[in-house]
């Protein structure tokens, strides 16, 4: 209990802040920035596992997030039927041909010894491979694309429930994870990092523009939810008597039977919302805690101890007869999977997919300040590092017109530089960011919540 | 004649084109890898960097066309980006001293450094944007076009036009200018070949009694005014947009390692290497084989090999190759 003090009033504040907001805001918002912390608690969560447990560094994290989103899309959205008979067969056969090329590749990596014969043998089969695919996909994504483009224009999912895909998505996270590890995790630090940024920018590229598998900048709207619609809300019963209990002090002091009805619908809306948004919290909250569990068992397991003995000291471990290549690896895919979980518990948040609205700043270096702000290794500092980043995110404007309208206050109103400097409140958030984080960095450099190493 | 159409095809869309492009991302490429080479880590702020020079030339270009400056033909920034180059060399010099020294003391890894420099990223960001805003703006004057396509045609009779804008031939020249100044600098001038043994062996040029500081120093400045006149030439000949600008980061890095990270020649030409694959990649060849081919065997599809939505990831996709079979660059850089 003593020594988790810091721990627990790191979050009794961060806790504190949100209910501030809450109160001084409103409680839509504080519980939207609730679920965003939590979501963006998830990512770096699966950030810290690779940088904080393994020493690597996946910037990549954008990449991972996309793909967990549109693991929401294949799994929740009812298939096009009309599509998949135009064009499904032709890109099964892909698939396969996909699958027969990485097969090739790999039977010609095992039989023939490092050549250049082997790299034009790679080539070769890569070459034909592209132009088969692009034969026999090009008319199916046309034909595909073609059908009832304003709505559909795209296979469609599976129409499952979509909080399979928060599953699904880890699955599809790792398996990138694993190609991208087999190519790069023998990179040095910073040239991983390079790689897995600039790897991610391709995976959005495809997202992007592949419009038969995502609908690419057309977006997916409408996306189902896990919890109960506003709309469906308003008009049960057991809500609105519930809306009705809750401000029972507030409708009493209203005599009048017409005002009372006005008052108690606007609260019904209202609550509703906010019943939602708690639903959603809810949901969140568990997958954060059980990933927490998780985590810290992993992290004071034989298996954590091995890991910070390969971060610490790689020839050593290795001397110790630990597989290094294999764990980095293992811990590459784990950590990715966390994220595409967040990804597409994101997606399922917004009820919408928009390919486009993904970008490194927001999606890859954002997350790394979380984790670096709230210390790497200790899972409680990252999860606490989304929470306040995140936090600070959303509320660096009001801060910031708070900030400017004190500092301006000699100003007078129309003051071109006061006005200017209002205009630009948007961009102060990334000024925040960034004096955080170097300060965090030069101060404290092991975050808020540091690691903390049990000796045995 | 078909023959001479098609070249002229090539060099109009994918020849110029990619010549101006390449010489602006060899300009951060030569900077990044300088970076890289001296003070060891990958500098993340390099797009960011770009683009703080370019909006304090931009502000300066509109300086004198208050004041009713101009150059004529040539597009007035010109004239400013000696004003935005000091700029630029005044704040890397204040963020070095605030920022990177300390960490440079505490010898700290190279990673802390890559992730100092994304903590100035988000804040030359944030000056960048509170000051200019984001969006788009152009600020090219004087003549556009130095060829008009109708004009080749006329002179020439072919079917194919070729235009060459201003700004490709100001870019070509600027680069060659610059990066020779910087090459003679590097190999021949005293301080240059200090800065080059600083890079190959730190320990032992310290030993010779090569003031790091001043290494260092010198170093911050040619990153500041390649990343300004770099930044400049890039808006002058498309837009100046700081998200771009931003993005532009990813093929300068590709660049760089391409060309092999720590050897500004190789960074140089990773430049080139980097523009030719995007457009040769991206580019419909299908009017080029129509001239080429008998009309009975002509094409019908567009002949691209990828659409152009996938610029950007060729040149990744080359990166991840070369990084695959020789990290070290096509030009052997150093692998620290």
């Amino acid at each position: 209990m003593r020594q988790n003090l810091d721990v627990i009033a790191a979050y009794a504040i961060m806790l504190g802040l949100i209910i501030l907001v809450g109160f001084l805001q409103s409680w839509s918002l504080a519980l939207s920035i609730l679920c965003f912390c939590l979501i963006s608690a998830v990512m770096t969560m699966g950030a810290n596992i690779q940088w904080g447990y393994a020493g690597l560094i996946n910037f990549g994290i954008m990449g991972y997030t996309a793909l967990g989103g549109l693991a929401a899309v294949l799994v929740s959205v009812p298939p096009v039927k009309e599509a998949w008979q135009v064009g499904g067969l032709n890109m099964i056969l892909c698939a396969f041909l996909i699958a027969l090329m990485v097969f090739s590749i790999r039977l010609i990596i095992k039989k023939y010894n490092k050549s250049n014969k082997r790299n034009y043998g790679i080539a070769l089969v890569i070459i034909v491979g592209l132009i088969l695919l692009r034969l026999i996909s090009g008319p199916a994504i046309e034909s595909i694309e073609a059908v009832n483009p304003a709505t559909t224009g795209f296979l469609g999912g599976m129409g499952l429930p979509i909080l399979f895909s928060w599953i699904v998505g880890a699955f599809f996270a790792g398996g990138l994870a694993y190609v991208v590890g087999k190519i790069a995790l023998g990179l040095r630090a910073d040239y991983l990092a390079i790689a897995t940024l600039l790897i991610s920018e391709i995976v959005i590229a495809i997202i992007k523009h592949e419009d038969w598998l995502s609908r690419g900048v057309k977006n997916v709207i409408g996306l189902k939810r896990p919890v109960p619609y506003e709309i469906d809300l308003q008009t049960k019963e057991w809500f609105i008597n519930l809306v009705a209990k809750f401000n029972q002090g507030t409708l009493n002091l209203i005599t009048d039977t017409l005002a009372r009805e006005q008052m108690l619908k606007q609260m019904v809306i209202e609550g509703s919302t906010v019943f939602v948004k708690l639903c959603f919290a809810g949901l969140f909250s568990i997958v954060v805690i059980i990933l927490l569990i998780i985590t810290q068992k992993a992290l004071y397991s034989p298996w954590g101890r091995m890991m910070r003995a390969i971060r610490d000291n790689e020839e050593a471990a290795n001397a110790m007869g630990k597989n290094v290549v294999k764990q980095h690896l293992l811990i590459f895919i784990l950590g990715s999977a966390i994220v595409g979980i967040a990804g597409a518990m994101m997606v399922t948040y917004d009820g919408l997919f928009t390919p486009g609205s993904y970008r490194p700043m927001r999606y890859t270096f954002l997350i790394w300040v979380m984790v670096i702000v709230g210390g790497s290794g200790n899972n409680f500092g990252a999860v606490l590092g989304g929470f306040a980043v995140w936090f600070l995110w959303i509320e660096a404007a009001p801060i910031a017109l708070f900030l400017i309208n004190l500092f301006t206050s000699g100003l007078e109103e129309t003051n071109t530089l006061r006005v200017h400097l209002i205009e630009s409140i948007p961009y102060f958030r990334y000024l925040m960011m960034g004096i955080g984080l170097l300060l965090i960095m030069r101060y404290r450099p092991k975050g808020i919540l540091p690691e903390k190493i049990k000796h045995v | 004649m078909d023959f001479i159409n098609s070249i002229v095809l090539l060099l109009n869309y994918i020849f110029v084109p990619a010549l101006s492009y390449g010489s602006q991302l060899a300009l951060g490429a030569i900077f990044v890898s300088l970076i890289y080479g001296i003070l060891r880590f990958a500098y993340f702020t390099a797009g960011d960097l770009m683009s703080f020079g370019t909006m304090f030339t931009i502000l300066f270009t509109w300086y004198f066309q208050s004041l009713g400056m101009s150059l004529g033909v040539l597009p007035t920034a010109l004239i400013a980006i000696p004003f935005g180059i000091i700029v630029t060399i005044f704040y890397v010099l204040v963020k070095d001293k605030l920022v990177f020294s300390y960490y440079r003391f505490k010898k700290s890894p190279p990673v802390m450094l890559a992730m100092v420099s994304i903590g100035t990223m988000f804040v030359t960001q944030a000056i960048v944007r509170i000051i200019i805003g984001p969006f788009d703006r152009r600020f090219f004057d004087g003549e556009k076009f130095i060829l008009k396509a109708s004009e080749f045609k006329e002179m020439t009779g072919l079917n194919e036009g070729l235009t060459i804008k201003s700004t490709q031939v100001i870019t070509l020249l600027v680069t060659i200018v610059v990066v020779s100044i910087l090459f003679w600098f590097l190999n021949k001038t005293k301080t240059g070949k200090s800065m080059r043994a600083y890079s190959d062996n730190e320990d032992l040029a310290l030993l010779s009694g090569i003031d790091p500081k001043k290494v260092v120093m010198i170093t911050w400045v040619i990153a500041a005014i390649l990343a300004t006149i770099g930044g400049t030439l890039y808006g002058l000949d498309k837009s100046f947009k700081p998200f771009t600008y931003f993005n532009n980061m990813l093929p300068i890095f590709a660049a760089a390692i391409v060309g092999g990270i720590g050897n500004p020649f190789g960074a140089f030409l990773g430049g080139y290497v980097i523009a030719f694959s995007e457009i040769l990649v991206t580019y419909a060849y299908r009017k080029f084989f129509i001239y080429l081919l008998p009309e009975s065997i002509e094409p019908d599809s567009l002949l691209q090999l990828l659409s152009t939505d996938y610029k950007f990831a060729v040149s990744f996709s080359i990166l991840v190759v070369v990084l695959l079979f020789r990290p070290s660059g096509i030009f052997k850089g150093k692998i620290l």
